[in-house]
């Protein structure tokens, strides 16, 4: 459509405009949507209880049922159907894959343009627990937390936030370095501008590309970091399901029965890309020099 | 002169006369989405033997693709030759195939590079890489390569040859590295050299040995060389021919005097016209009032390097030794000097980047020797506007945005007045209120300026530091820069301190002028004092090696050395011998 009324130079459109006008960011969106719908209306669409063992869910043998008509993806060892757990799962697998991770990548922002800015000792202190941290076995570390609390979702969530900011931190903190040296940052500095706006106006912006980023190839991470920390039974607790642990309690069977492996796989791996293409296309639209290119 | 020359030369031109070279109608264009864009558009010359032809043009105008495209270096897959053929003697470059073309280049045509470290591999020895040059094209032993490399040094005059095979690039000098560069692409005694820029990164005195050393080159080996440059002054001293560029055409062509002396084409002639040039100005300097704006008095910077075990400061580097002078109100004051003489860290301890010793007074405050601590309203009477625009600018921000920072830095006026200060800044630069929206990646370098420009003046500063603010500008640009610094300057009675490495662009902005070399001030004094009088050797020196762009100049014979600035690095307890500066008449003062 053409709009006859427009100017010679037409406004910029909107950020979110913009974001709408990519086709793989929507179908990203889409995605994202599609997972959060299911663990929001998990109870009504769930077709029978998460944790109920079906008494017709095995065949005479004892073996899982592969996907049909009335399982539409089949059921698990224990007979229970796989759509229940994969939707409640899915609640699981989100406050996971989207507070643990977010938690950790504020963690490793903060600690990495802290260290980055101020550099001296510091930075030398901060750099160095991270190194810590980073030297230290992430499971141990996990396990050791994990057995200290009494286990829960949300103890869980915490324990990978706390051990999954260190490579985010490493980053940061070189990008941060990088950027403080550059001439815009001396100018402000002779504007008399303070630390908090030079960090936050200035610095922050030309970080969050790195931090979309390592955002979304958290996501697959912590997401299968929690399904180890269940299989060793300090993560989520059974029979609760988690994607994670939907694989882990089934993967002895995978020859038997792939699509008790296949199905949440695939669902982590979905899940991950259409953050992946959202956050890609979220880093192309707000950065202000891609403009007129796309 | 040194028996070293002759090991690269003997080769007897004889008279011939087909061009080595020659290109027609060349076009070189750029995919895009909107179908292909030439960037340079049907170029046509010849290249004869032993001739120095110079490609003279602004940034944008095609000089560096035109040099990519002979040496089919052009980046696939979007840039290409779309029409037009170059032939070196009876072979068509513009379809040989890729592993013809690696024959041909280094062999047949050589290439020298703007930035020498960047073009040389830092993890590789000197030797070594000129022994890989050699040994690429010729099937010869190790042993050979090796001396035909120091041969190859041995001919470009570089001190020490044997020691340099095997040092690594960072352990040389810019201009050494330059030479060496040049050693690897005579190497071979190719037919063309293609030198882009070859002295654009480098000091005017390690440019004149460097401008020096090709042409004697050439002389012995009868090499045509294809110079491109942005600077008319190299132009007029090495070349024969010169051709014009401008946004991908030829504008003129023409021999190097006649271009000089009568330029056929309007576009030249201003190109031409925009050229600083020393000793341009006639004016009588404008009465100055003796009311300082900022002084400096016995200022010291001294960086500490730390080693050994302790990680105690063993080492310290002398940026500014005792550095004394003032800058009156509404003054031009400039600051020239080479590479790594302190006068940018002057520029940085002005403005609290860096701490020092000493004592700065800006407007009638004394600056805290630490530098960063000094307080927010002695911000406001300093301004700084650096070398690289795009740089300075944070290109996240809008460009309003970016002009009223200082006032919301400073907490002045509202967000309305803000912008409409902005507003009214963006139109006193010379640019549209109507881009106030717009981000800095969509302006050009001249604009950008004006942008870091429009920012320094927002808070009505006494003073504004233009280190190197000029020197990344195409000729053209720079001097509508220029003649904005001067006409602001006339309006708000704001005082400049010029920092810059280009003695032309001093000599027709400043008021005074100070000479500096290892952080000490050699010479100081009004514009005529200096540039009329030159009492220091070393001023003399600096002033001698500026290019001068006119081909009818004649230049005195110096003696040529590959002398290296001496390191302002000493141990704790020594430094540098202090010079005592002398007033020698009329307040010029000159180093002892």
């Amino acid at each position: 459509m053409v709009d006859l009324a427009a100017p010679a130079s037409p406004k910029p459109k909107s950020t979110l405009r913009r974001l709408m006008e990519r086709r793989l960011a929507l179908f990203g969106f889409a995605l994202i949507l599609l997972v959060v719908g299911a663990a929001v209306f998990a109870p009504f669409i769930a077709p029978y209880a998460p944790e109920e063992q079906l008494f017709d869910g095995l065949t005479l043998e004892g073996a899982p049922l592969p996907p049909d008509a009335r399982f539409i993806m089949g059921t698990d060892l224990l007979g229970r159907d796989l759509f229940s757990r994969m939707l409640y799962g899915a609640q699981t697998s989100l406050i996971i894959g989207v507070v643990a991770n977010g938690l950790a990548l504020l963690i490793g922002t903060l600690v990495g343009i802290t260290a980055g800015f101020f550099r001296g000792w510091v930075g030398a202190a901060l750099m160095r627990f991270t190194d810590l941290m980073m030297a230290f076995p992430a499971l141990l570390l996990a396990i050791c937390l994990a057995a200290i609390f009494k286990p829960s979702l949300w103890i869980v969530a915490m324990v990978i936030a706390l051990v999954n900011w260190v490579q985010t931190a490493r980053v940061i903190y070189t990008e941060t370095t990088s950027l403080a040296t550059r001439d815009f940052i001396a100018a402000e500095r002779t504007l008399g501008a303070g630390t908090g706006r030079i960090l936050f106006r200035h610095i922050l912006p030309h970080l969050v590309p790195t931090i979309i980023v390592w955002g979304t190839l958290g996501i697959s991470t912590t997401v299968l970091l929690e399904a180890t920390l269940s299989f060793l039974g300090v993560g989520v607790q059974p029979p609760t399901p988690s994607w994670g642990n939907i694989i882990f309690e089934n993967q002895t069977y995978f020859q038997a029965a792939p699509w008790l492996v296949f199905i949440p796989g695939a669902a982590i791996i979905l899940l991950a890309l259409a953050f992946n293409l959202v956050g890609d296309a979220l880093r192309d639209v707000m950065d202000p020099t891609q403009r007129g290119r796309d | 002169m040194m028996p070293a020359e002759q090991t690269l030369s003997g080769a007897t031109t004889a008279p011939d006369t087909s061009p080595v070279l020659s290109v027609e109608g060349l076009t070189v264009s750029v995919r895009t989405e909107f179908g292909l864009r030439p960037l340079v558009e049907d170029l046509s010359f010849t290249l004869n033997r032993g001739e120095t032809l110079a490609i003279a043009g602004e940034s944008g105008s095609g000089k560096s693709i035109t040099s990519l495209a002979i040496m089919g270096l052009l980046p696939p897959p979007a840039v290409r030759v779309t029409a037009g053929s170059i032939r070196l003697g009876q072979t068509n470059l513009t379809t040989a195939s890729e592993a013809q073309m690696r024959r041909i280049r280094g062999d047949r045509i050589a290439m020298i590079f703007q930035e020498p470290m960047t073009s040389l591999n830092p993890v590789l020895t000197i030797g070594t890489q000129l022994a890989e040059a050699m040994r690429a094209h010729e099937p010869i032993s190790r042993q050979e390569a090796r001396s035909r490399a120091l041969a190859a040094l041995t001919a470009v005059r570089l001190s020490q040859p044997e020691r340099r095979l095997n040092q690594y690039p960072h352990e040389l000098s810019g201009g050494m590295r330059q030479r060496v560069m040049i050693a690897m692409a005579l190497a071979l005694r190719p037919e063309v050299l293609i030198a882009d820029e070859p002295t654009t990164a480098l000091d005017v005195t390690v440019q004149r040995e460097v401008l020096d050393l090709l042409r004697d080159l050439q002389r012995d080996l009868g090499t045509a060389i294809i110079l491109i440059t942005h600077d008319m002054g190299v132009v007029a001293e090495m070349a024969d021919r010169v051709i014009v560029m401008k946004s991908g055409r030829m504008v003129e062509q023409a021999p190097v005097t006649t271009l000089f002396q009568a330029p056929a084409q309007p576009y030249t002639r201003d190109l031409l016209a925009a050229v600083p040039r020393m000793g341009g100005r006639t004016d009588t300097p404008a009465a100055i009032s003796a009311d300082a704006v900022a002084s400096l008095s016995d200022v010291v910077v001294r960086f500490p390097i730390k080693g050994g075990l302790l990680g105690r400061t063993t080492l310290n580097v002398h940026a500014v030794e005792h550095v004394s002078f003032d800058i009156r109100r509404g003054e031009t004051f400039a600051l020239v000097g080479e590479s790594g003489c302190g006068k940018s860290t002057i520029a940085k301890a002005m403005v609290g980047l860096v701490p020092h010793q000493g004592q700065i007074t800006v407007g009638g405050h004394v600056l805290s020797p630490r530098g960063l601590d000094a307080p927010r309203s002695l911000r406001r009477r300093v301004q700084m506007v650096f070398q690289d625009p795009m740089a300075a600018l944070d290109p996240r921000m809008r460009v309003g945005d970016l002009i009223a920072e200082p006032l919301l830095i400073h907490d002045i006026g509202t967000a309305a007045d803000r912008r409409a200060r902005a507003a009214d800044l963006i139109r006193r630069v010379g640019l549209s209120p109507d881009q106030i929206d717009r981000y800095p990646h969509e302006f050009s370098g001249g604009q950008r300026q004006r942008i870091c420009i429009a920012r320094a003046l927002a808070l009505k500063p006494d003073l504004i530091i233009a280190d190197e603010s000029v020197s990344a500008l195409d000729v053209s640009v720079q001097a509508r820069v220029l003649a904005l610094l001067q006409e602001l300057q006339k309006e708000m009675g704001v005082a400049f301190l010029f920092i810059s490495h280009d003695m032309a662009v001093v000599d027709s902005i400043s008021d005074r002028v100070g000479v500096m070399y290892l952080g000490q001030i050699v010479e100081m004094g009004t514009r005529a004092q200096v540039f009329g009088d030159p009492r220091h050797p070393y001023t003399q020196r600096l002033i001698e090696a500026v290019p001068v762009p006119d081909p009818a100049h004649q230049r005195e014979k110096t003696i040529r050395l590959a002398g290296d600035v001496p390191s302002p690095v000493h141990p704790v307890g020594s430094g540098p011998e202090r010079l005592i500066l002398r007033d020698v008449g009329g307040g010029h003062l000159v180093a002892m």
